[in-house]
């Protein structure tokens, strides 16, 4: 519902916008050539996409998820020590951490949705300390190959799609890292009050 | 030759040498994986039809840069280009809408330019943070969500004046 809002905003702002200043007719053309963009971006962008999607799905098949799977264990430990002590939790988790390092939304979301179910047993619909970090763990990306942006560049004409992931990688490892210190700030100064 | 010429051929056939290796039917995967990639934009199209009309729009009539300018003071202080103020606006409601952003400033700076990094960047370390707190939280029963959003949108903040600061690492302006 709220993409309604935002789009019917922008439209109307666009109208208004037009009407004070005069480029109407930009604004009436620019509606039809953002639609045709919108299929042009699409089929553009769709080789690169679906190649890896391909090799993603390879990584998968050899149990590369697994391998990461067991990597962070030992942070998700740390992270989440009384979702951890249930074994059935520890994998849904570390399954949805390893997913969303692929890249694999499809798959990561229900991993995680079945974590927070168990996670949220017996807590009365009041999130814990450890939930509210596996959320905020999920609504910051950990992607390692961001194969829908690499396609949205190929897409543009960049030759070399791939050349943001070190920016990429870093910009994400800070952003995990304030949500995360900012969760633990914010339930640390509550719980004094 | 580029460092990233290399990346591509080598982790294509790496993944295919591994895989096989492993013995797994590597080109079964591969399609399988090509479908689930196709469906994914299937999915999407719809909504980049809408949003980049909206956004389209939007930029002709001069709207975007109004916002960016209403924006620049508070951005400016972060190391964040105006430019992208649409984009971090829409980013947490709408995985699309963002992309369509996004792929709209890579269009008219250039997806080489410092603004069509950065929305790169930006698009790839974050996520869409009120989506992924309703699915979790709504499918969980929790209606007391405590500070998981302050929390998430502090995450988002600092990704996106991380996307800035990174790319003016790697790339320079």
């Amino acid at each position: 519902m709220e993409m309604a809002w935002v789009w019917t905003g922008m439209v109307t702002l666009s109208l208004v916008f037009g009407l004070v200043s005069g480029n109407l007719d930009a604004v009436a053309n620019a509606a039809l050539e953002g639609a045709r963009s919108a299929i042009e971006l699409s089929l553009a962008m769709a080789g690169v996409l679906c190649l890896w999607s391909g090799v993603m799905e390879i990584m998968n098949a050899c149990g590369l998820s697994a391998g990461l799977a067991r990597l962070f264990r030992p942070v998700l430990r740390r992270l989440l020590p009384n979702a951890c002590k249930d074994p059935e939790t520890l994998a849904a988790v570390s399954a949805n951490v390893s997913a969303n390092l692929l890249g694999l939304g499809n798959a990561a979301t229900p991993l995680g949705i079945r974590a927070a179910r168990r996670m949220a047993k017996g807590c009365g619909g009041v999130a814990s300390d450890e939930l509210c970090r596996l959320v905020v763990l999920n609504t910051a990306s950990i992607q390692l190959i961001p194969a829908t942006i690499a396609s949205v560049r190929a897409a543009a004409g960049c030759e070399t799609p791939f050349d943001i992931l070190p920016a990429v990688w870093l910009a994400s490892v800070l952003s995990v890292t304030a949500g995360l210190l900012a969760a633990w700030l914010l339930s640390h100064g509550r719980a004094g009050r | 030759m580029n460092l990233s010429s290399l990346v591509i051929p080598v982790l294509l056939a790496g993944v295919a040498v591994y895989g096989l290796g492993k013995r797994v039917d590597v080109y079964a995967a591969l399609t399988h994986g090509a479908e689930e990639g196709l469906s994914v934009l299937l999915r999407i199209v719809p909504a980049l039809v809408g949003l980049l009309t909206a956004v389209s729009m939007f930029r002709a009539s001069g709207a975007m840069e109004w916002l960016s300018g209403l924006c620049a003071p508070a951005l400016d202080l972060l190391g964040i280009p105006p430019e992208t103020a649409p984009l971090m606006l829409v980013r947490p409601v709408s995985g699309n809408g963002a992309l369509a952003v996004a792929s709209d400033l890579m269009a008219s700076h250039g997806p080489d330019s410092y603004v069509g990094r950065v929305a790169a960047v930006m698009l790839g370390s974050t996520e869409t943070t009120f989506y992924t707190i309703a699915v979790y939280f709504g499918s969980a029963g929790i209606t007391k969500t405590r500070h998981t959003v302050p929390a998430a949108l502090a995450a988002d903040l600092t990704g996106f004046a991380a996307a800035a600061l990174a790319v003016r690492l790697f790339f320079g302006r």
